[in-house]
């Protein structure tokens, strides 16, 4: 019960806000268009362009980065204390995000980071005049990379744990090799938990904010929070309801992924009914 | 005592603002003065004092500095809002204010922007850490005069101020202005960039960085506008100034980096498109940096802040006495050494008040007389058209 009052709280009335206030014009009455605003406007689509993409590259890339990882850490035969330090490691590098890792990035791998100053002075080849940056998309997405890989580590290794080492011993005893052992066991066991997952790393990905905004200084990546950032609390121009009507925008593509993952989530799970 | 002293400036207020019977009022602030307990007890005086209170001036005289001396100095604080100490002198004005008037200053968010400025004054209402005064981006002042937000007053060197920079209503005066100017890191950028059109070489590449993101920031509005004017745009249209930046973008002149005085100082940002004020200071505060400064001779632009009185503010009084220190001759030169052209500026250098070395900190006054300032209409313009386009051309 408490924490139903906490959800709603802190959950479901700013939801509601968000979603009334997106069908609300600058002086109160009910209205579209902040909506079609949104469809009709070249920068705003392109702004949810780039952040779905971002999203999807840093969720299957550090999906399967992390499964990969993680399944090489805590399989069967792993000393212990590697698998606990591990899943320590995972916990903290999940958790480093926002300025300091885009500070951390700068640092290394800004104009003046240190490997950037090794590079063009010990090896005299600059990145940044061979077209690389990390204050844009790449920059962006190998910062995100930081958090998504741990955090599929975290989530991933319970269901990694559940796969048995009977089922491969099994397996092989009846003459399946490695990849039949994965095609028809491993995989179909494990698919719906690394779905799952994947989805969380895209929301976590989506609704990121503060990284990006403090690598890019919020001019270097039009990603929909950063416009919403810069609707509520500008110098220049303030726009709530069209904050909101973003906000709305980001509601109904994590939607979209939900009435996508659905479906899929019962056909991969159809084998365990 | 401090009955006696109020009872005096009520006295002083009363005679400049309702013009009463000047005999009727000698008499009272005779009697004031003998301290006749039987006026400053009675009932008609205590009302009378709490509506003063209550009612700040209207206008700055003279003859009401003892007044709103006295009455701000009771209140004995002020609530001040997103100034930073390195900002146009801030810090050195702040400390002149205290060391003058004995008045304390409770500082919220040194690094907010016009928008959390006025937000404070909404949603602080009633509270005793409201904001007393602003200093804001001028669409701010005019949607915050017309949101209501903000108290009358002029102050007494109003008749000075340039009139295209205050409103005629009181709600807020335009305060200093600047112009937008190149600043450049000595030690990494060997020939010094003049103009928008050096900016583009390849010898500035990773180098270009602007004061914010022109979707959030006035002065990234300013560094565009002033980049369209030297790109055959005009203040009416700011394209050719994103045009411009989706160039350096693309050729990896620009990078998106907010300057600070951090990236400054560690040379993140070799060159700096900023406020002169900012950039000159920077020249004094980071010495190593060889911090060097000038006007792009082809876009030269100057966009000014507007100071304001919250209307429901804790400390009214103060807040008076703030502006009328910021408008007095004192106050402007404290801008001026902070390398703000404060609003009175040419009605000071006609009054020969300005100290010679100051003048001479600053580049050069005939690039300065090229200057142009964009109206409200143009700023409203600028800023749509560039929402409109920044983040799919340049982002």
């Amino acid at each position: 019960m408490p924490f139903f009052a906490y959800t709603l709280v802190f959950l479901f009335l700013p939801a509601a806000t968000v979603m009334v206030g997106a069908f609300q014009g600058a002086t109160g009455g009910y209205t579209f268009d902040n909506v079609t605003e949104i469809a009709q406007t070249a920068s705003l689509r392109h702004a949810y362009k780039e952040s779905i993409e971002i999203s999807l590259v840093t969720a299957l890339l550090g999906g399967l980065l992390g499964f990969l990882i993680a399944y090489a850490a805590i399989r069967d035969g792993t000393p212990n204390w590697i698998r606990s330090a591990f899943a320590t490691f995972s916990g903290v590098a999940a958790n480093f995000g926002g300025i300091p890792l885009a500070f951390a990035f700068i640092a290394t791998l800004g104009t003046i980071g240190i490997v950037t100053q090794f590079l063009a002075n010990q090896l005299h080849w600059n990145p940044y005049f061979h077209g690389f940056t990390i204050f844009g998309k790449t920059g962006v997405e190998l910062a995100y990379l930081y958090f998504q890989i741990p955090l599929m580590i975290l989530v991933i290794a319970p269901a990694i744990d559940g796969l048995r080492q009977e089922w491969s011993e099994a397996s092989s005893n009846l003459g399946a090799n490695r990849l039949q052992f994965w095609r028809h066991i491993g995989l179909p066991v494990l698919f719906p938990s690394l779905l799952g997952a994947m989805i969380l790393l895209f929301g976590n990905a989506f609704a990121a904010y503060a990284t990006a905004y403090s690598l890019t200084s919020g001019t270097g990546l039009p990603l929909v929070p950063i416009l919403i950032g810069a609707d509520l609390s500008g110098n220049v121009y303030t726009n709530p309801h069209e904050g909101q009507a973003l906000a709305f925008g980001m509601f109904v593509v994590l939607a979209a992924m939900m009435l996508f993952y659905i479906p899929l989530q019962r056909r991969a799970t159809r084998w365990s009914r | 005592m401090e009955d006696y002293q109020e009872q005096e400036y009520e006295f002083w207020r009363r005679l400049d603002e309702e013009s009463l019977d000047r005999r009727k009022l000698l008499r009272r602030g005779l009697a004031a003065g003998a301290g006749l307990t039987i006026f400053s007890l009675s009932d008609v005086a205590l009302a009378t004092r709490a509506r003063v209170l209550a009612d700040p001036p209207l206008r700055g005289t003279p003859g009401g500095m003892k007044a709103l001396i006295a009455a701000a100095k009771k209140e004995g604080k002020l609530n001040d809002i997103a100034l930073p100490d390195d900002w146009a002198n801030y810090g050195g004005m702040i400390a002149a204010f205290k060391k003058k008037y004995g008045i304390d200053f409770a500082r919220d968010n040194p690094s907010g922007s016009s928008a959390a400025e006025n937000q404070a004054i909404v949603s602080l209402k009633g509270d005793p850490r409201a904001p007393d005064c602003v200093d804001v981006g001028p669409s701010f002042a005019v949607a915050g005069a017309a949101a209501g937000l903000y108290g009358r007053y002029f102050v007494s060197t109003y008749k000075t101020i340039p009139r295209g920079m205050k409103d005629t209503r009181g709600f807020w005066t335009g305060d200093y202005w600047g112009a937008v100017s190149i600043g450049y890191n000595g030690n990494l950028v060997q020939n010094a960039p003049r103009t928008f059109a050096d900016l583009a070489k390849s010898e500035y590449k990773n180098k270009v960085a602007i004061n914010g993101s022109p979707l959030t920031s006035n002065s990234a509005v300013a560094v565009v506008l002033a980049a369209s004017l030297a790109n055959g745009g005009s203040l009416n249209n700011v394209g050719p100034g994103i045009d411009y930046f989706a160039k350096l973008r693309k050729s990896g002149n620009y990078i998106p980096v907010e300057t600070t005085p951090q990236t400054v100082a560690s040379g993140q940002t070799p060159i700096s498109l900023d406020w002169d004020y900012n950039n000159l200071a920077y020249v004094k505060e980071f010495p190593a940096a060889k911090w060097k400064v000038g006007l792009p001779s082809d876009g030269v632009y100057g966009g000014y802040y507007c100071q304001a009185i919250n209307a429901t503010g804790p400390h009214p009084f103060a807040a008076r006495l703030w502006q009328e220190f910021l408008y007095s001759d004192q106050g402007q030169i404290l801008w001026l050494k902070g390398f703000a052209h404060p609003a009175r500026f040419t009605d000071m250098v006609g009054r020969k008040v300005i100290p010679k070395p100051l003048l001479a900190a600053l580049p050069s006054a005939a690039i300065y007389n090229k200057v142009k300032f964009a109206s409200q209409g143009q700023l409203t313009k600028a800023a749509a058209q560039i929402k409109a386009e920044w983040s799919s051309k340049v982002g």
